[in-house]
C-alpha cells in the first residue's frame, strides 16, 4: 500500500517530485496555470513598504501566523484551572528544544509570583550547618548546563482505558525539553554538610500548595540540579522562577518549582504527593509507590490528529519525538500498517542523556489509509511496550506512567485519529 | 571552616527553621503539641472545608472526596479517599496544614487541624464520635490501606519483559481498529484558539 518505504532521494525521485509539485499547483489555481502565481507576479506589501524598526520588539514574539501554536487546556480534566495542567503543542514543534512560552504547565496552587529579592533557599535537618541562601548566593556556585525532558507522571494518563483525546498535544503534551543552567544539588548539600545518617531529602516549594516530595540521597547527589535558567533565560514564573529543582529522568512532580527548602532526613516523608497522588494503583487493589523513573516512550507528532496530511499522495515526512528516563534513544521503529511491518526511523540532532530525541521517516504515501505507530528503544535495551502489554501487568487504573505505543489512523484524505488497534 | 568549601550562605536561625520546617512524618516527627475531637472537627470542617468537600467529606462537584470508597480499589472505578486509600494519618495532618484550605493555606491552628483530622477519621468510620486526636495518641491510628503499597517493582516485573528484541516484519496476520477517540468527542476544539485568560 505504500511505495518506496524508507525513500532515498534519487534523480528519478527528484524529477517525479518536481512533476507532482507542478500538478498540485495547477489544481489549486487555474489562474496560476495560465499566467503564473499572483504572489510572484504581483508585489506583496513586504516587498514594497518598510517594516518595523529594531526598537519595536524588545522581547520578540512569534509571527502572527503562528498564533495557533499555543498551550491548550482541557477544562473537564480537573475541578478548577488552579490545580490543573495544560499541554505543549508537540504537533507544531520540531527539533528537541521546547520554546519557553510553550512549555506545558502543571500547578497545584497556581503560579507563584515570587520576588527574587525575597526568595530564600533553606537547607535544614541532618546537616552540619542549617543554612539560608539568597539568589545572589546561588549565583556564586559553579554551574552546569544540561538538556533534559520533564514529563508529568500523568502524561497519557487519560488514555489508560482507551482512546480519549484527539491530538498528540493532549495525549502526550505534558512534557517539555529545555536546556537548564543550574547548580549541582550535591554542591549545595555539601555546603550544609550532610550527616552520615542523612539518606533522604525533602524538597519543598514556596507556592500555596507547599509542594513536597521525598528523594533518596543517592539521586540527590547524582544528577539533580537547582536550576535558575531554561534555554538561556530566567525560568518563567510558571516554571518555578526564580529557582526550581531538576530531577533528570524522573516524574515531573518531583521537579519542585519555586524551591525554597531542602530538608535532610533518614527516611522518606510519605507526603500527599507520594501517597494519595503519584502512587500507581494496580488491578489487584495494591499500589506501587516511588515509581520515579519515566520509561522509554515516543509519539509521532506529524502526521497526527492536529496535523493531518494536507498535500495529498507523494513524498511525506513523518516525524516524532522519543525519550527515556533511563538513558538515551539510539533507535526508533515506525510502522505504517499497525505493526505488521516496522522500519528504522532516522534519528536527527543531538542525543543527550534523559532528553528528547527527534526522529524522521520519509516515504511516498500512496493515498491509502495507514495505521501509524512509533516504538522507542533506549540505551538500556528497553523497548517501548504496547498499551495492552502494560495493561496486562497493571490494569487500567494506575493513572500514571502510561508509556504505551500510540496509534494514529490516517484515512485516505490524510486526516488522522487517535485509535487503538488489535 | 565551612563544610562545603565555598562559605556561601549563612546559618539559619532557630526561629527561621521553625517557621518553615512544618513537615510531618509517619513516625510522628514534626507533630506539634495539641489535640482536637470529632465534634470540634465537625464545626471547623463545616466552616472551612465543607463548601468543597461536602459536610461529610463526600465532595461537592469535582472537588476531592475525603471519605468513603472502602473496598473499591479492585473495582473498575476505584474511589480513592483518605479512608480507602491513604496509608498514613501523618499525611492528612501535614497536607491540611501546608496546603488547605485551598486558597488560604497555613491559616489553621494545630488544635483545629487535629480536630479536622479526627473528623475525617470519623466520617470514614475509623473512630467513634467521642474520639479525640492528639500528639500523644496519633501513632495509635492505623489506616486501613497502609499495607497495600509496595516499592516500585518494574525492575523485576517489567524491564526484563520489555528488553527483548521485537518483531520487525510480518508481525501480525491483520490489524483492526478497536477504539476511536472521535466517538467520545471530548477534545477541546483546536481550530479556534481558546479565549485569553
Amino acid at each position: 500500500m505504500v511505495e518506496n518505504i524508507g525513500m532515498k532521494p534519487s534523480r528519478r525521485g527528484f524529477l517525479r517530485t518536481a512533476l507532482a509539485g507542478g500538478g498540485a499547483l495547477a489544481v489549486g489555481s487555474t489562474a496560476a496555470r495560465a499566467e503564473g502565481d499572483p504572489v510572484i507576479l504581483e508585489p506583496r506589501p513586504w516587498n514594497q513598504f518598510l517594516g518595523e524598526g529594531v526598537d519595536a520588539r524588545p522581547y520578540g514574539f512569534p509571527s502572527e501566523h503562528e498564533a495557533h501554536v499555543r498551550r491548550q487546556d482541557v477544562p473537564w480534566l480537573t475541578a478548577d484551572p488552579i490545580s490543573s495542567v495544560n499541554f505543549t503543542p508537540l504537533h507544531e514543534l520540531d527539533g528537541i528544544i521546547t520554546p519557553n512560552g510553550l512549555c506545558f504547565e502543571r500547578h497545584h496552587g497556581g503560579i507563584a509570583e515570587v520576588d527574587p529579592a525575597e526568595h530564600r533557599l533553606m537547607i535544614n535537618g541532618l546537616v552540619d550547618r542549617q543554612i539560608v541562601l539568597t539568589m545572589q548566593d546561588l549565583m556564586r556556585f559553579p554551574r552546569e548546563n544540561h538538556v533534559y525532558f520533564l514529563e508529568c507522571a500523568a502524561n497519557t494518563g487519560m488514555e489508560w482505558a482507551g482512546s480519549q483525546l484527539n491530538g498528540c498535544q493532549f495525549t502526550h503534551g505534558m512534557i517539555h525539553n529545555v536546556m537548564y543552567t543550574g547548580i549541582p544539588l550535591r554542591l549545595i548539600l555539601a555546603e550544609a554538610g550532610v550527616k552520615p545518617s542523612g539518606s533522604w531529602i525533602l524538597v519543598e516549594g514556596a507556592d500555596a500548595s507547599g509542594m513536597t516530595r521525598s528523594i533518596p540521597m543517592e539521586k540527590a547527589l547524582d544528577d539533580c540540579l537547582v536550576a535558575f535558567k531554561m534555554n538561556g533565560e530566567a525560568l518563567r514564573p510558571e516554571q518555578g522562577y526564580p529557582v526550581r529543582l531538576v530531577v533528570p529522568g524522573w516524574e515531573g512532580n518531583m521537579w519542585i518549582k519555586w524551591l525554597r527548602r531542602i530538608e535532610v532526613g533518614d527516611q522518606p516523608w510519605h507526603h500527599r504527593e507520594e501517597t494519595s497522588k503519584y502512587t500507581d494503583l494496580l488491578a489487584d487493589g495494591r499500589a506501587r509507590r516511588f515509581t520515579w523513573e519515566m520509561d522509554a516512550k515516543s509519539v509521532i507528532t506529524n502526521p497526527s490528529p492536529q496535523a493531518p496530511i494536507t498535500h495529498g499522495p507523494g513524498p511525506t515526512v513523518l516525524t516524532g519525538v522519543a525519550w527515556s528516563g533511563r538513558g538515551t534513544i539510539p533507535r526508533v521503529d515506525v510502522t505504517l500498517d499497525g505493526g505488521i511491518n516496522w522500519h528504522d526511523a532516522r534519528m536527527s540532532g543531538p542525543s543527550f542523556n534523559k532528553s528528547m530525541h527527534r526522529f524522521y521517516f520519509e516515504f511516498n504515501w500512496d493515498g491509502q489509509p495507514m495505521l501509524l505507530q512509533s516504538r522507542a528503544h533506549d540505551s538500556t535495551g528497553y523497548v517501548q511496550p504496547t498499551k495492552n502489554q502494560l495493561r496486562e501487568i497493571r490494569g487500567e487504573n494506575s493513572i500514571y506512567h502510561n508509556n504505551g505505543i500510540q496509534t494514529w489512523a490516517v484515512d485516505k484524505d490524510g486526516r488522522a485519529e487517535n485509535v487503538e488497534i488489535s | 571552616a565551612p563544610t562545603g568549601g565555598f562559605g556561601l550562605g549563612r546559618l539559619a536561625t532557630v526561629e527561621e527553621v521553625a517557621a518553615w520546617d512544618i513537615d510531618i512524618r509517619p513516625d510522628g516527627q514534626g507533630l506539634p503539641d495539641g489535640s482536637g475531637d470529632v465534634w470540634t472537627g465537625e464545626e471547623v470542617f463545616v466552616e472551612n472545608c465543607a463548601m468543597c468537600h461536602g459536610d461529610f467529606g463526600e465532595a461537592v462537584g469535582r472537588w476531592p472526596a475525603l471519605a468513603g470508597g472502602l473496598n473499591t480499589l479492585e473495582r473498575d472505578d476505584p474511589v480513592k479517599t483518605v479512608g480507602s486509600y491513604w496509608p498514613y494519618l501523618s499525611t492528612v495532618y501535614d497536607y491540611i496544614n501546608r496546603a488547605m484550605p485551598f486558597g488560604h493555606a497555613q491559616s489553621l491552628e494545630p488544635d483545629e487541624i487535629y480536630a479536622i483530622t479526627a473528623y475525617i477519621l470519623y466520617v470514614n468510620d475509623l473512630v467513634e464520635d467521642d474520639f479525640e486526636l492528639s500528639r500523644d495518641n496519633f501513632l495509635t491510628v492505623e489506616m486501613p490501606n497502609s499495607q497495600n503499597f509496595y516499592l516500585d517493582d518494574r525492575a523485576e516485573t517489567e524491564l526484563p519483559l520489555f528488553r527483548q528484541s521485537p518483531c520487525m516484519s510480518g508481525c501480525k496476520e491483520s490489524v483492526e481498529i478497536t477504539m476511536h477517540a472521535s466517538v467520545l468527542d471530548v477534545t477541546p476544539d483546536t481550530d479556534e484558539p481558546a479565549a485569553e485568560t
